[in-house]
Protein backbone atom coordinates (compact mmCIF):
# COMPACT_ATOMS: atom_id res chain seq x y z
CA UNK A 1 0.00 0.00 0.00
CA UNK A 2 2.68 2.71 0.97
CA UNK A 3 4.00 1.76 -2.42
CA UNK A 4 1.23 2.39 -3.99
CA UNK A 5 0.70 5.82 -2.51
CA UNK A 6 4.20 6.54 -3.15
CA UNK A 7 4.10 5.92 -6.65
CA UNK A 8 0.48 8.06 -7.07
CA UNK A 9 2.33 10.58 -5.27
CA UNK A 10 4.96 10.75 -7.45
CA UNK A 11 2.99 10.78 -10.58
CA UNK A 12 0.92 13.12 -9.37
CA UNK A 13 4.18 15.44 -8.59
CA UNK A 14 5.25 14.49 -12.23
CA UNK A 15 1.25 15.72 -13.33
CA UNK A 16 1.75 18.91 -11.83
CA UNK A 17 5.17 19.97 -12.93
CA UNK A 18 4.25 19.03 -16.75
CA UNK A 19 0.73 21.14 -16.29
CA UNK A 20 3.31 24.17 -14.54
CA UNK A 21 5.69 23.60 -17.83
CA UNK A 22 2.76 23.37 -20.19
CA UNK A 23 0.68 27.09 -18.71
CA UNK A 24 4.36 28.65 -18.51
CA UNK A 25 5.23 27.58 -22.47
CA UNK A 26 1.20 28.91 -23.11
CA UNK A 27 1.50 32.12 -21.55
CA UNK A 28 5.13 32.69 -22.72
CA UNK A 29 4.52 31.50 -26.30
CA UNK A 30 0.63 32.77 -26.50
CA UNK A 31 -1.34 30.72 -29.24
CA UNK A 32 0.54 28.37 -30.43
CA UNK A 33 -0.52 25.09 -31.79
CA UNK A 34 1.67 22.25 -30.74
CA UNK A 35 1.48 24.08 -26.97
CA UNK A 36 -2.00 24.02 -27.31
CA UNK A 37 -1.73 20.55 -28.74
CA UNK A 38 0.58 19.96 -25.35
CA UNK A 39 -1.63 20.97 -22.47
CA UNK A 40 -4.50 19.28 -24.00
CA UNK A 41 -2.50 15.91 -23.81
CA UNK A 42 -1.98 16.98 -20.15
CA UNK A 43 -5.24 17.67 -19.23
CA UNK A 44 -6.05 14.69 -20.93
CA UNK A 45 -3.61 13.08 -19.08
CA UNK A 46 -4.96 13.66 -15.30
CA UNK A 47 -8.44 12.21 -16.81
CA UNK A 48 -6.33 8.78 -17.55
CA UNK A 49 -4.41 9.24 -14.53
CA UNK A 50 -7.27 9.29 -12.11
CA UNK A 51 -9.24 6.93 -13.87
CA UNK A 52 -6.49 4.18 -13.39
CA UNK A 53 -6.13 5.23 -9.57
CA UNK A 54 -9.75 4.68 -9.00
CA UNK A 55 -9.76 1.12 -11.11
CA UNK A 56 -6.63 0.45 -8.48
CA UNK A 57 -8.47 1.36 -5.41
CA UNK A 58 -11.12 -1.36 -6.59
CA UNK A 59 -8.03 -4.26 -7.51
CA UNK A 60 -8.99 -7.11 -9.57
CA UNK A 61 -12.38 -6.38 -11.02
CA UNK A 62 -11.52 -2.15 -11.06
CA UNK A 63 -8.54 -3.00 -13.19
CA UNK A 64 -10.35 -5.49 -15.24
CA UNK A 65 -13.56 -3.50 -15.77
CA UNK A 66 -10.88 -0.32 -16.57
CA UNK A 67 -9.29 -2.57 -19.70
CA UNK A 68 -12.52 -3.92 -20.75
CA UNK A 69 -13.79 -0.44 -21.30
CA UNK A 70 -10.96 0.19 -23.15
CA UNK A 71 -11.06 -2.49 -25.40
CA UNK A 72 -14.46 -1.69 -25.94
CA UNK A 73 -13.71 1.64 -27.26
CA UNK A 74 -10.30 0.87 -29.39
CA UNK A 75 -12.34 -2.33 -30.77
CA UNK A 76 -15.22 0.24 -31.85
CA UNK A 77 -12.40 2.60 -33.40
CA UNK A 78 -10.92 0.03 -35.43
CA UNK A 79 -13.90 -2.29 -36.64
CA UNK A 80 -15.43 1.66 -37.79
CA UNK A 81 -12.66 2.07 -40.14
CA UNK A 82 -12.80 -1.56 -41.19
CA UNK A 83 -15.24 -1.97 -44.26
CA UNK A 84 -17.02 -4.81 -43.24
CA UNK A 85 -20.33 -5.83 -45.17
CA UNK A 86 -24.05 -7.19 -44.66
CA UNK A 87 -22.83 -10.19 -44.06
CA UNK A 88 -20.46 -10.07 -41.25
CA UNK A 89 -22.97 -8.64 -39.20
CA UNK A 90 -23.31 -12.03 -36.58
CA UNK A 91 -19.20 -11.73 -36.61
CA UNK A 92 -19.42 -8.24 -35.49
CA UNK A 93 -22.43 -9.53 -32.97
CA UNK A 94 -20.00 -12.08 -31.74
CA UNK A 95 -17.05 -9.98 -31.71
CA UNK A 96 -18.66 -6.82 -29.60
CA UNK A 97 -21.52 -8.93 -27.21
CA UNK A 98 -19.51 -12.24 -26.78
CA UNK A 99 -15.47 -12.12 -27.40
CA UNK A 100 -14.92 -8.95 -25.28
CA UNK A 101 -17.23 -9.81 -22.36
CA UNK A 102 -15.78 -13.81 -22.67
CA UNK A 103 -12.37 -12.71 -22.57
CA UNK A 104 -12.39 -10.23 -19.59
CA UNK A 105 -14.52 -12.62 -17.68
CA UNK A 106 -12.17 -15.37 -18.13
CA UNK A 107 -9.36 -13.66 -16.21
CA UNK A 108 -12.19 -12.66 -13.60
CA UNK A 109 -12.48 -16.27 -13.32
CA UNK A 110 -8.70 -16.94 -13.62
CA UNK A 111 -8.91 -19.41 -16.52
CA UNK A 112 -5.90 -19.14 -18.04
CA UNK A 113 -5.92 -22.11 -20.35
CA UNK A 114 -8.90 -20.64 -22.27
CA UNK A 115 -8.27 -16.91 -21.62
CA UNK A 116 -4.68 -17.71 -24.00
CA UNK A 117 -6.87 -19.16 -27.16
CA UNK A 118 -10.73 -18.19 -27.10
CA UNK A 119 -9.43 -15.32 -29.71
CA UNK A 120 -6.14 -16.53 -31.37
CA UNK A 121 -7.78 -20.25 -31.98
CA UNK A 122 -11.78 -20.53 -31.21
CA UNK A 123 -12.62 -17.15 -32.59
CA UNK A 124 -10.55 -17.56 -35.61
CA UNK A 125 -12.47 -19.96 -36.45
CA UNK A 126 -15.74 -18.73 -35.79
CA UNK A 127 -15.35 -15.73 -37.67
CA UNK A 128 -14.78 -16.90 -40.67
CA UNK A 129 -17.19 -19.46 -40.21
CA UNK A 130 -20.00 -16.73 -39.21
CA UNK A 131 -19.44 -14.15 -42.00
CA UNK A 132 -19.80 -17.49 -44.62
CA UNK A 133 -23.34 -17.49 -43.70
CA UNK A 134 -24.18 -14.58 -45.00
CA UNK A 135 -23.55 -15.93 -48.57
CA UNK A 136 -21.16 -12.61 -49.38
CA UNK A 137 -17.99 -13.52 -51.18
CA UNK A 138 -16.82 -10.02 -51.82
CA UNK A 139 -13.80 -9.37 -50.12
CA UNK A 140 -14.48 -12.44 -47.78
CA UNK A 141 -10.82 -13.21 -46.73
CA UNK A 142 -9.99 -9.41 -46.39
CA UNK A 143 -13.29 -8.95 -44.01
CA UNK A 144 -12.22 -11.91 -41.94
CA UNK A 145 -8.85 -11.09 -41.61
CA UNK A 146 -9.06 -7.49 -40.80
CA UNK A 147 -11.89 -8.15 -37.53
CA UNK A 148 -9.61 -11.01 -36.40
CA UNK A 149 -6.98 -8.45 -36.39
CA UNK A 150 -9.10 -6.11 -34.57
CA UNK A 151 -10.52 -8.59 -31.86
CA UNK A 152 -6.31 -9.62 -31.49
CA UNK A 153 -5.12 -5.72 -30.91
CA UNK A 154 -8.07 -4.53 -29.55
CA UNK A 155 -9.57 -7.26 -27.25
CA UNK A 156 -6.64 -9.81 -26.80
CA UNK A 157 -3.45 -7.72 -26.27
CA UNK A 158 -5.22 -5.15 -24.00
CA UNK A 159 -6.39 -7.76 -21.79
CA UNK A 160 -3.17 -9.18 -20.97
CA UNK A 161 -2.64 -5.95 -18.65
CA UNK A 162 -4.77 -7.35 -16.39
CA UNK A 163 -4.03 -10.60 -16.84
CA UNK A 164 -0.85 -10.06 -14.80
CA UNK A 165 -3.28 -9.89 -11.94
CA UNK A 166 -3.59 -13.48 -12.10
CA UNK A 167 0.42 -14.15 -11.68
CA UNK A 168 0.82 -16.00 -8.88
CA UNK A 169 4.96 -14.68 -7.80
CA UNK A 170 6.61 -16.33 -5.17
CA UNK A 171 7.64 -13.42 -2.47
CA UNK A 172 5.48 -10.70 -4.34
CA UNK A 173 1.72 -12.16 -2.80
CA UNK A 174 -0.81 -9.53 -3.71
CA UNK A 175 1.62 -6.37 -5.32
CA UNK A 176 0.54 -7.49 -8.88
CA UNK A 177 -1.20 -4.29 -9.28
CA UNK A 178 2.31 -3.07 -9.18
CA UNK A 179 3.29 -4.96 -12.00
CA UNK A 180 0.66 -3.48 -14.20
CA UNK A 181 1.68 0.38 -12.90
CA UNK A 182 5.31 -0.37 -13.54
CA UNK A 183 3.94 -1.41 -16.95
CA UNK A 184 2.02 1.30 -18.18
CA UNK A 185 3.95 3.94 -16.63
CA UNK A 186 7.20 2.72 -18.51
CA UNK A 187 5.82 2.27 -21.85
CA UNK A 188 3.59 5.43 -21.56
CA UNK A 189 6.40 7.58 -20.11
CA UNK A 190 8.48 6.66 -22.82
CA UNK A 191 5.66 7.44 -25.29
CA UNK A 192 5.66 11.09 -23.72
CA UNK A 193 9.33 11.09 -23.21
CA UNK A 194 9.67 10.02 -27.25
CA UNK A 195 7.24 12.90 -28.09
CA UNK A 196 9.32 15.56 -25.91
CA UNK A 197 12.72 14.39 -27.12
CA UNK A 198 11.60 14.81 -30.70
CA UNK A 199 10.18 18.03 -30.36
CA UNK A 200 12.97 19.47 -28.73
CA UNK A 201 16.11 18.06 -30.87
CA UNK A 202 14.13 15.56 -33.23
CA UNK A 203 16.18 16.09 -36.56
CA UNK A 204 16.65 12.68 -38.54
CA UNK A 205 13.31 11.24 -39.16
CA UNK A 206 13.01 7.35 -38.40
CA UNK A 207 10.59 5.89 -40.71
CA UNK A 208 9.12 9.16 -42.94
CA UNK A 209 6.56 7.46 -45.08
CA UNK A 210 5.04 5.43 -42.32
CA UNK A 211 5.34 7.94 -40.00
CA UNK A 212 6.70 11.32 -40.13
CA UNK A 213 6.73 12.68 -36.60
CA UNK A 214 9.15 10.24 -35.23
CA UNK A 215 12.65 11.18 -35.09
CA UNK A 216 16.08 9.07 -33.91
CA UNK A 217 16.63 11.58 -31.51
CA UNK A 218 12.79 11.07 -29.96
CA UNK A 219 13.44 7.52 -30.28
CA UNK A 220 16.88 7.04 -28.85
CA UNK A 221 16.56 9.66 -25.79
CA UNK A 222 12.83 8.62 -24.92
CA UNK A 223 13.50 4.71 -24.88
CA UNK A 224 17.03 5.47 -22.91
CA UNK A 225 15.47 7.65 -20.50
CA UNK A 226 12.37 5.55 -20.15
CA UNK A 227 14.39 2.27 -19.72
CA UNK A 228 16.23 4.66 -17.14
CA UNK A 229 13.44 5.18 -14.86
CA UNK A 230 12.02 1.41 -15.44
CA UNK A 231 15.10 0.26 -13.79
CA UNK A 232 14.74 2.93 -11.19
CA UNK A 233 11.46 1.89 -10.64
CA UNK A 234 12.84 -2.02 -10.43
CA UNK A 235 11.63 -1.70 -5.76
CA UNK A 236 7.74 -1.91 -7.27
CA UNK A 237 8.52 -4.80 -9.20
CA UNK A 238 9.93 -8.48 -8.78
CA UNK A 239 13.09 -8.03 -10.99
CA UNK A 240 16.59 -6.91 -9.72
CA UNK A 241 17.52 -3.24 -11.10
CA UNK A 242 19.14 -4.78 -13.90
CA UNK A 243 16.37 -6.97 -15.25
CA UNK A 244 13.95 -4.43 -14.86
CA UNK A 245 16.14 -2.20 -17.22
CA UNK A 246 16.42 -5.28 -19.93
CA UNK A 247 12.67 -5.75 -19.89
CA UNK A 248 12.27 -1.33 -19.74
CA UNK A 249 14.36 -1.73 -22.84
CA UNK A 250 12.24 -4.36 -24.29
CA UNK A 251 8.59 -2.97 -23.55
CA UNK A 252 9.77 0.26 -24.91
CA UNK A 253 11.08 -1.11 -28.13
CA UNK A 254 7.82 -3.12 -28.56
CA UNK A 255 6.04 0.04 -27.78
CA UNK A 256 7.70 1.91 -30.22
CA UNK A 257 6.75 -0.66 -32.49
CA UNK A 258 3.75 -0.78 -31.80
CA UNK A 259 3.11 2.56 -32.83
CA UNK A 260 4.66 2.58 -35.58
CA UNK A 261 2.56 -0.53 -37.05
CA UNK A 262 -0.44 1.29 -36.14
CA UNK A 263 0.75 3.93 -38.00
CA UNK A 264 1.23 2.25 -40.88
CA UNK A 265 -2.01 0.91 -40.71
CA UNK A 266 -4.10 4.50 -40.35
CA UNK A 267 -1.52 6.01 -43.34
CA UNK A 268 -2.83 2.76 -45.55
CA UNK A 269 -6.72 4.11 -44.57
CA UNK A 270 -5.99 7.66 -45.50
CA UNK A 271 -6.75 8.61 -41.49
CA UNK A 272 -4.64 10.79 -38.94
CA UNK A 273 -6.35 9.54 -35.89
CA UNK A 274 -8.35 6.46 -34.81
CA UNK A 275 -11.22 8.71 -33.47
CA UNK A 276 -11.64 11.67 -31.07
CA UNK A 277 -12.73 10.60 -27.85
CA UNK A 278 -9.34 11.88 -25.77
CA UNK A 279 -8.52 15.55 -26.42
CA UNK A 280 -5.11 16.44 -27.66
CA UNK A 281 -4.10 12.58 -28.54
CA UNK A 282 -7.30 11.27 -30.69
CA UNK A 283 -8.82 8.18 -30.11
CA UNK A 284 -8.19 5.37 -27.40
CA UNK A 285 -5.78 3.29 -29.77
CA UNK A 286 -3.83 5.84 -30.64
CA UNK A 287 -3.28 6.26 -27.17
CA UNK A 288 -2.72 2.25 -26.10
CA UNK A 289 -0.87 1.65 -29.33
CA UNK A 290 2.27 1.18 -27.44
CA UNK A 291 0.88 -0.85 -24.59
CA UNK A 292 -1.06 -3.08 -27.20
CA UNK A 293 2.57 -4.32 -28.38
CA UNK A 294 4.27 -4.50 -25.33
CA UNK A 295 1.67 -6.24 -22.89
CA UNK A 296 1.34 -9.44 -24.25
CA UNK A 297 4.66 -9.15 -24.49
CA UNK A 298 5.73 -8.56 -21.09
CA UNK A 299 2.82 -10.91 -19.59
CA UNK A 300 4.39 -13.77 -20.81
CA UNK A 301 7.71 -12.64 -19.90
CA UNK A 302 6.98 -12.24 -16.67
CA UNK A 303 4.64 -16.12 -16.48
CA UNK A 304 7.86 -17.69 -18.04
CA UNK A 305 10.54 -16.26 -15.77
CA UNK A 306 8.89 -15.20 -12.69
CA UNK A 307 5.49 -17.20 -12.30
CA UNK B 1 -52.04 14.13 -15.56
CA UNK B 2 -50.72 16.09 -18.97
CA UNK B 3 -47.75 16.66 -16.50
CA UNK B 4 -47.24 13.26 -15.96
CA UNK B 5 -47.18 12.42 -19.51
CA UNK B 6 -45.01 15.47 -20.97
CA UNK B 7 -42.56 14.39 -17.75
CA UNK B 8 -42.76 11.16 -18.51
CA UNK B 9 -42.12 11.81 -22.41
CA UNK B 10 -39.52 14.05 -21.64
CA UNK B 11 -37.49 11.01 -19.81
CA UNK B 12 -38.05 8.53 -22.83
CA UNK B 13 -36.87 11.15 -24.89
CA UNK B 14 -33.73 11.47 -22.90
CA UNK B 15 -33.39 7.92 -22.76
CA UNK B 16 -33.39 7.05 -26.09
CA UNK B 17 -31.02 10.27 -26.85
CA UNK B 18 -28.33 8.73 -24.69
CA UNK B 19 -29.17 5.23 -25.59
CA UNK B 20 -28.60 6.63 -29.53
CA UNK B 21 -25.23 8.30 -28.20
CA UNK B 22 -23.97 5.93 -26.31
CA UNK B 23 -24.56 2.97 -29.13
CA UNK B 24 -23.10 5.04 -31.67
CA UNK B 25 -20.70 7.43 -30.14
CA UNK B 26 -22.71 10.53 -32.09
CA UNK B 27 -20.27 12.76 -33.08
CA UNK B 28 -21.65 15.81 -34.89
CA UNK B 29 -19.46 18.35 -37.29
CA UNK B 30 -20.56 21.48 -37.68
CA UNK B 31 -18.60 22.24 -40.78
CA UNK B 32 -20.85 24.71 -42.76
CA UNK B 33 -22.89 26.55 -39.33
CA UNK B 34 -23.10 26.54 -35.68
CA UNK B 35 -25.91 25.12 -34.21
CA UNK B 36 -28.91 28.19 -33.80
CA UNK B 37 -32.44 29.06 -33.14
CA UNK B 38 -33.01 29.99 -36.77
CA UNK B 39 -35.90 28.34 -38.39
CA UNK B 40 -34.34 25.31 -40.28
CA UNK B 41 -34.54 22.37 -42.46
CA UNK B 42 -31.75 19.69 -41.42
CA UNK B 43 -32.21 17.45 -45.02
CA UNK B 44 -29.83 13.84 -44.47
CA UNK B 45 -29.31 10.96 -46.20
CA UNK B 46 -31.88 7.86 -44.99
CA UNK B 47 -30.41 4.78 -44.47
CA UNK B 48 -32.14 3.99 -41.50
CA UNK B 49 -34.90 4.17 -39.14
CA UNK B 50 -32.18 5.28 -36.58
CA UNK B 51 -31.46 8.33 -38.63
CA UNK B 52 -33.90 10.75 -37.57
CA UNK B 53 -33.43 9.95 -33.55
CA UNK B 54 -29.91 10.42 -34.28
CA UNK B 55 -29.81 13.56 -35.82
CA UNK B 56 -32.41 15.05 -32.98
CA UNK B 57 -30.06 13.16 -30.53
CA UNK B 58 -26.88 15.05 -31.72
CA UNK B 59 -28.25 18.49 -31.26
CA UNK B 60 -28.26 20.69 -28.41
CA UNK B 61 -31.34 19.77 -26.07
CA UNK B 62 -32.60 23.20 -26.41
CA UNK B 63 -33.08 22.60 -30.20
CA UNK B 64 -34.48 19.97 -29.98
CA UNK B 65 -37.51 20.96 -28.29
CA UNK B 66 -37.97 23.02 -31.73
CA UNK B 67 -36.86 20.26 -33.92
CA UNK B 68 -39.57 17.97 -35.34
CA UNK B 69 -38.89 15.41 -37.63
CA UNK B 70 -40.38 14.56 -40.87
CA UNK B 71 -41.68 10.83 -41.03
CA UNK B 72 -44.06 8.44 -42.79
CA UNK B 73 -46.98 7.86 -41.34
CA UNK B 74 -47.65 4.25 -42.65
CA UNK B 75 -44.50 3.42 -40.27
CA UNK B 76 -44.93 5.30 -37.60
CA UNK B 77 -48.66 4.82 -37.01
CA UNK B 78 -49.16 1.09 -37.17
CA UNK B 79 -49.02 0.19 -33.68
CA UNK B 80 -49.83 1.96 -30.61
CA UNK B 81 -46.08 1.78 -29.39
CA UNK B 82 -44.69 3.53 -32.34
CA UNK B 83 -47.55 5.97 -32.47
CA UNK B 84 -46.51 7.19 -28.92
CA UNK B 85 -42.77 7.12 -29.87
CA UNK B 86 -43.35 9.43 -32.99
CA UNK B 87 -45.79 11.66 -31.67
CA UNK B 88 -45.73 11.92 -27.77
CA UNK B 89 -41.73 11.25 -27.84
CA UNK B 90 -40.57 13.08 -30.76
CA UNK B 91 -43.26 14.99 -31.95
CA UNK B 92 -43.22 13.74 -35.37
CA UNK B 93 -44.77 15.57 -38.51
CA UNK B 94 -46.45 12.70 -39.85
CA UNK B 95 -46.99 12.58 -43.83
CA UNK B 96 -48.91 9.89 -45.79
CA UNK B 97 -46.57 8.22 -48.60
CA UNK B 98 -46.79 8.77 -51.90
CA UNK B 99 -49.85 10.89 -53.84
CA UNK B 100 -52.59 8.53 -51.94
CA UNK B 101 -55.52 10.64 -50.42
CA UNK B 102 -56.98 13.77 -51.22
CA UNK B 103 -54.81 17.63 -50.63
CA UNK B 104 -51.37 18.41 -50.21
CA UNK B 105 -49.48 15.83 -48.38
CA UNK B 106 -47.10 18.47 -47.29
CA UNK B 107 -49.80 20.43 -45.35
CA UNK B 108 -48.70 19.60 -41.78
CA UNK B 109 -45.00 20.11 -42.95
CA UNK B 110 -45.71 23.38 -43.94
CA UNK B 111 -47.81 24.11 -41.01
CA UNK B 112 -45.26 23.16 -38.44
CA UNK B 113 -42.85 25.44 -40.46
CA UNK B 114 -45.28 28.27 -40.16
CA UNK B 115 -46.21 27.43 -36.11
CA UNK B 116 -41.93 28.12 -36.33
CA UNK B 117 -40.19 24.80 -35.92
CA UNK B 118 -37.50 23.16 -37.16
CA UNK B 119 -37.47 20.18 -39.15
CA UNK B 120 -35.75 16.89 -39.88
CA UNK B 121 -36.43 16.05 -43.80
CA UNK B 122 -34.94 12.95 -45.87
CA UNK B 123 -35.72 14.06 -49.29
CA UNK B 124 -34.87 10.88 -50.93
CA UNK B 125 -38.47 10.24 -49.28
CA UNK B 126 -37.34 6.41 -48.31
CA UNK B 127 -34.37 4.69 -47.39
CA UNK B 128 -31.84 3.92 -49.41
CA UNK B 129 -30.41 0.68 -49.37
CA UNK B 130 -28.77 0.24 -53.04
CA UNK B 131 -25.05 0.75 -53.53
CA UNK B 132 -24.83 4.17 -54.82
CA UNK B 133 -24.87 7.30 -51.92
CA UNK B 134 -27.67 8.81 -52.52
CA UNK B 135 -31.70 8.24 -54.56
CA UNK B 136 -32.75 10.86 -56.75
CA UNK B 137 -34.38 13.38 -54.42
CA UNK B 138 -38.59 14.19 -54.26
CA UNK B 139 -39.23 17.09 -55.25
CA UNK B 140 -41.41 17.64 -51.93
CA UNK B 141 -37.87 20.02 -50.11
CA UNK B 142 -38.56 22.19 -53.31
CA UNK B 143 -42.09 23.26 -52.36
CA UNK B 144 -41.25 23.80 -48.67
CA UNK B 145 -38.19 25.47 -50.02
CA UNK B 146 -40.35 27.83 -52.55
CA UNK B 147 -43.56 27.74 -49.67
CA UNK B 148 -40.56 29.38 -46.85
CA UNK B 149 -37.93 31.75 -48.65
CA UNK B 150 -36.26 32.65 -45.65
CA UNK B 151 -36.01 28.81 -44.61
CA UNK B 152 -32.56 27.57 -43.90
CA UNK B 153 -31.56 24.23 -45.28
CA UNK B 154 -28.80 22.38 -43.79
CA UNK B 155 -27.05 19.32 -45.78
CA UNK B 156 -26.40 16.78 -42.94
CA UNK B 157 -24.63 13.89 -43.90
CA UNK B 158 -24.95 11.00 -41.82
CA UNK B 159 -22.19 8.24 -41.73
CA UNK B 160 -22.00 4.60 -40.87
CA UNK B 161 -25.83 3.95 -39.16
CA UNK B 162 -26.92 1.90 -41.67
CA UNK B 163 -23.39 -0.34 -40.77
CA UNK B 164 -23.97 0.27 -36.62
CA UNK B 165 -28.09 -0.41 -37.01
CA UNK B 166 -28.54 -2.87 -39.97
CA UNK B 167 -31.73 -3.30 -42.03
CA UNK B 168 -33.98 -6.35 -40.60
CA UNK B 169 -31.78 -6.83 -37.27
CA UNK B 170 -32.61 -6.34 -34.01
CA UNK B 171 -29.11 -5.89 -31.99
CA UNK B 172 -27.01 -2.57 -32.96
CA UNK B 173 -23.75 -2.82 -33.05
CA UNK B 174 -21.21 -0.22 -30.91
CA UNK B 175 -20.08 1.64 -34.34
CA UNK B 176 -18.75 4.78 -34.24
CA UNK B 177 -21.32 7.27 -36.50
CA UNK B 178 -20.64 10.66 -37.01
CA UNK B 179 -23.23 13.60 -38.68
CA UNK B 180 -21.41 16.75 -40.79
CA UNK B 181 -23.37 19.26 -40.84
CA UNK B 182 -23.04 21.92 -43.89
CA UNK B 183 -23.98 25.20 -44.80
CA UNK B 184 -27.52 26.76 -45.00
CA UNK B 185 -28.71 26.68 -48.57
CA UNK B 186 -31.86 28.88 -49.18
CA UNK B 187 -33.79 28.63 -52.59
CA UNK B 188 -32.80 31.53 -55.00
CA UNK B 189 -35.17 34.23 -56.83
CA UNK B 190 -35.71 32.55 -60.31
CA UNK B 191 -34.12 28.62 -59.63
CA UNK B 192 -36.00 25.83 -61.16
CA UNK B 193 -36.64 22.87 -59.08
CA UNK B 194 -34.82 20.21 -61.23
CA UNK B 195 -31.47 22.89 -60.63
CA UNK B 196 -32.51 23.42 -56.97
CA UNK B 197 -32.66 19.90 -55.98
CA UNK B 198 -29.40 19.16 -57.94
CA UNK B 199 -27.49 21.69 -55.66
CA UNK B 200 -29.14 19.90 -52.56
CA UNK B 201 -28.01 16.75 -53.56
CA UNK B 202 -24.53 17.78 -54.39
CA UNK B 203 -24.09 20.19 -51.32
CA UNK B 204 -25.35 16.83 -49.07
CA UNK B 205 -22.75 14.79 -51.42
CA UNK B 206 -20.00 17.13 -50.39
CA UNK B 207 -20.60 16.52 -46.57
CA UNK B 208 -20.05 12.96 -47.19
CA UNK B 209 -16.27 13.80 -48.04
CA UNK B 210 -13.99 12.98 -44.90
CA UNK B 211 -11.42 15.54 -45.89
CA UNK B 212 -13.92 18.26 -45.65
Amino acid sequence: MNQTLWLFAGIGLLMVLATLVGKLLAWRKGNDAVIANLNARINAWWVMVFAIGIAFMFGLYGVILLFFLVSFYALREFLTLTPTRDSDYLALVAAFYFALPAQYLLIAIHWYGMFSILIPVYLFLLMPILSSLGGDTTHYLERTAKVQWGLMIAVYCVSTVPALMTLNIEGYEGRNLMLIAWLIFVVQLSDVLQYCCGKLFGKHKVAPKLSPSKTLEGLIGGVLLATMLGAGLYWITPFTPWQAALIALLVNLLGFAGGLVMSTIKRDQGIKDWGHMIEGHGGMLDRIDSVCFAAPVFFHVVRYWWA
Amino acid sequence: MNMLIGWLTGLIANCITLAARFITGARAIWLGCHASHNRRLYFANHSSHGDFVLLWASLPALLRKRTRPVAGAEYWQNTALKRFISQRVFNAVLVPRGSQGAGNPLAPVQQALADGDSLIFFPEGTRNLSESPLLPFKSGIYHLAHACPDLELIPVWITNLNRAMPKGRYLPLPLLCTLRFGAPIKLQDEETKVAFLERLRLALLAMSREDV
